[in-house]
């Protein structure tokens, strides 16, 4: 198993890892499978991400999957930034060993949920 | 940025003598040790004379020692072969949690063919209890393997007290029951002599003693009938056919003789190792060491950090120039934890954050405090990213 450059230039110099401490959105989720946890906090004006942070428990694969999606929802409209797939994060990774693909499920879900947690505030 | 090696559990480097002995075998003296002629005797020559050292070094007869490709194979040749020749019906095998794949994926494969199996648990410290071994024992029962030090934790099996048991038990019985150990990860550390364990079959490697890969034995004590599971030529008693991996046998047999002298490293490693576990204990909170502490082979440590993922630890140590490995379930394909540190019922989490080191003669105190120095580092970047604090 061999991971690409661009997921181990990820790992080493993480994008917008950290918290974000007045976060309009917060979104948690974890991987029963093989114990990762990931957290991204968004914030949000005029509905698109303006600012968004993460902290990961996991593996290489986990942290770089973490720190390319805040880049590619960084900046997008809500609607776009929740429509970024698994795929498009393994895509913009340069590919994942197999046995890795779940990690970016757990970087798309975290996202989705920060999404969803900010939606749901503002109905309210 | 110089490189250190940290994981001689995974495999050591080859020594210098063994490679000098093995030298000539390669280009010079390149015969098969079949062959009736001179170039084949000079081989056969060899490969006997390595089987004289092995057979001294356990304490065994020549014709006892059975050269394989390696564990695995004599592992294999083990297990399949004494069912294969077993005339009980529904045989059964007792064998522990936590051992190599060797063993536990044949006892599965076994288990598809109708062979019962027993895997006995161990305590959380990582040993097999003997009695918990007498106890899952049936009087259908042919064989009883049990690793003599695991690969993981490097915890030391009790062989020479089950091979008693073992040989009690026979007094008594209607059908024997042979005992099997893999040593694998025990020659350059413990105690082995067969008579002494008390062991029928025992397998051994070549590559983890500073010997070459692809080479290894399964002694097999003598009036022991166990079915090849190849077939081929008359090699090796027909237990084993194929021609002679003349330069490895010659390399395993220079290694076996090594190991003697090498004792004299064990010392040294066994202080590099307890410095290690006392100066990371204190330098990182919430740090465990898995495994018991005094029953263990002088150069394993392993330890646990609680919410560092080891995968991402090994990565960062590579990157810093260590080699060492993990038990994390992110690093095993199956995302599973090691099934070693689950059978001795350590949580997930902190199976998640499992770092094995096993050190080796060529390590300096130097190489030890540079990781020392390092390694806490690491694991409070880590930390710092995680969700849980
Ligand atoms: S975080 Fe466990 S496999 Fe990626």
């Amino acid at each position: 198993m061999q991971y690409s450059k661009i997921v181990m230039d990820h790992f080493k110099n993480p994008h917008n890892q950290g918290v974000i401490k007045n976060a309009d959105g917060v979104g948690e989720t974890g991987n029963p499978m093989c114990g990762d946890m990931m957290k991204v906090y968004i914030k949000v004006k005029d509905d698109k991400i303006i600012d968004i942070k993460f902290e990961t428990l996991g593996c290489a694969a986990a942290i770089a999957c973490s720190s390319i999606l805040t880049d590619m929802a960084k900046g997008q409209p809500l609607e776009k930034a929740k429509n970024i797939s698994k795929a498009d994060i393994v895509k913009k990774l340069g590919n994942l060993p197999t046995s890795k693909i779940h990690c970016s499920v757990l970087a798309h879900e975290a996202l989705a949920e920060a999404i969803y947690n900010y939606q749901s505030k503002v109905i309210n | 940025m110089p490189k250190i090696y940290f994981d001689h559990s995974a495999t050591t480097p080859l020594d210098q003598w063994v490679f000098e002995a093995m030298k000539p075998y390669f280009t010079k003296d390149y015969g098969n040790a079949s062959s009736m002629h001179s170039f084949g005797q000079i081989a056969a020559k060899a490969i006997d004379q390595s089987r004289l050292s092995i057979a001294k070094f356990l304490n065994c007869l020549p014709e006892e020692v059975i050269f394989t490709s390696g564990a695995t194979e004599a592992d294999n040749i083990a297990l399949q072969g004494i069912v294969k020749a077993s005339k009980i019906n529904n045989p059964h095998i007792v064998t522990t949690q936590i051992e190599h794949p060797a063993i536990l994926e044949v006892c599965r494969d076994l288990e598809k063919q109708g062979v019962g199996v027993t895997y006995v648990p161990v305590t959380k410290k990582g040993i097999v209890k003997v009695n918990d071994i007498k106890r899952a024992i049936k009087p259908n029962t042919i064989l009883i393997s049990v690793m003599y030090v695991n690969n993981e934790v490097g915890t030391i099996q009790p062989i020479s007290e089950i091979g008693k048991l073992v040989d009690q038990l026979n007094t008594k019985r209607k059908n024997r029951i042979y005992f099997h150990t893999d040593a694998v990860q025990a020659v350059n550390y413990c105690e082995m002599n067969v008579n002494k364990l008390g062991v029928d079959l025992l397998s051994i490697s070549g590559h983890k003693i500073y010997g070459p890969k692809g080479v290894g034995v399964l002694y097999i004590k003598k009036n022991i009938k166990l079915k090849p599971i190849e077939y081929g030529g008359h090699h090796e008693l027909g237990i084993r056919p194929g021609t002679y991996n003349v330069v490895g046998i010659v390399g395993l047999g220079r290694a076996i003789e090594l190991v003697k002298v090498g004792k004299k490293n064990n010392q040294k490693i066994k202080k590099l190792r307890d410095y290690l576990i006392k100066e990371i204990s204190k330098k990182i909170p919430n740090t465990k060491v898995n495994g018991d502490i005094k029953n263990r082979v002088a150069s394993n440590v392993n330890f646990s950090f609680k919410n560092a993922e080891g995968e991402s630890v090994m990565l960062m140590l590579d990157m810093e120039g260590f080699a060492v490995s993990t038990g994390s379930a992110c690093s095993s394909g199956s995302l599973e934890p090691s099934h070693v540190l689950t059978s001795m019922q350590i949580p997930n989490d902190l199976a998640h954050g499992s770092l094995r080191i096993t050190l080796g003669k060529q390590n300096t105190k130097n190489e030890v405090d540079r990781l020392i120095r390092i390694l806490p580092k690491i694991i409070q970047r880590l930390r710092q990213m995680s969700p849980i604090k």
